[in-house]
């Protein structure tokens, strides 16, 4: 989630039209009800350590209040890079110009309406739709 | 006369004054007003504090919000804004 946001506004900020597609569980990143309170992983997620750099066990990212303690951990590390929250990153990028859009596909999967999504979304798209969008020369799409 | 880099940044920030900022803008076609100064005086404080330069950071400078600032210098702000500030080109992500 966050590697799209921060290559997203990272092209924004040097001037390049950018236009971000979310779908599938990417949803969750621009849906008014969940933008706000994402989870890091702390199960399956290959990226953990412990404080120090030791592996984190994964048995230990299934106990009760682990995945909240570590959600929080990554919260206070990102404010103090200057790291904005998933709502500030998604006002940053259509301030600079970007656009977002959402899977009109996954939406119908997870029964979202477009009034469920961020204000700063700007439209539902089909992905051939979003592809359209993509076909002047130059033009990069890039997975995350 | 001023030196500067390959890039056209200040090579000596002590050369900066508001003419050759203005100097800058106008190579890379801007009018500086006095918004853009207040922006400009700001980097170059947080650059003197030694904090690091942020788009964010500019939005939360009372000064302008983010659409300001991709306004008040179109394209690239801060990379802009910096060049013209005379100090050094940001290493940011955000």
């Amino acid at each position: 989630m966050y590697a799209a946001l921060v290559m997203a506004n990272g092209a924004v900020m040097e001037g390049i039209e950018t236009k971000v597609f979310f779908t599938f569980f990417g949803l969750d990143a621009i849906t008014k009800k969940q933008m706000s309170s994402l989870h890091t992983a702390s199960v399956g997620n290959p990226a953990m350590r412990m404080p120090g750099g030791l592996p984190f066990p994964t048995l230990l990212g299934v106990l009760p209040g682990v995945e909240a303690g570590v959600s929080k951990m990554m919260r206070a590390e990102m404010e103090k890079l200057d790291i904005p929250t998933v709502p500030e990153f998604l006002e940053m990028i259509t301030a600079g110009g970007g656009e977002i859009y959402a899977c009109k596909l996954a939406m119908d999967m997870f029964k979202l309406k477009k009034s469920d999504l961020s204000d700063e979304v700007k439209d539902v798209l089909t992905v051939g739709q979003f592809y359209e969008l993509c076909g002047g020369q130059g033009t990069q799409i890039i997975f995350t | 006369m001023v030196d500067v880099n390959d890039e056209g940044y200040l090579e000596n920030a002590n050369q900066w004054t508001k003419e050759v900022a203005a100097a800058i803008a106008k190579e890379n076609n801007l009018e500086l007003t006095d918004k853009h100064y207040h922006v400009l005086d700001f980097l170059r404080e947080r650059v003197a504090k030694g904090e690091a330069l942020t788009i964010r950071s500019v939005g939360k400078s009372g000064i302008v919000d983010i659409k300001g600032f991709y306004e008040l210098f179109p394209g690239a702000p801060l990379k802009l804004a910096t060049k013209i500030a005379g100090i050094k080109k940001p290493l940011s992500c955000v």
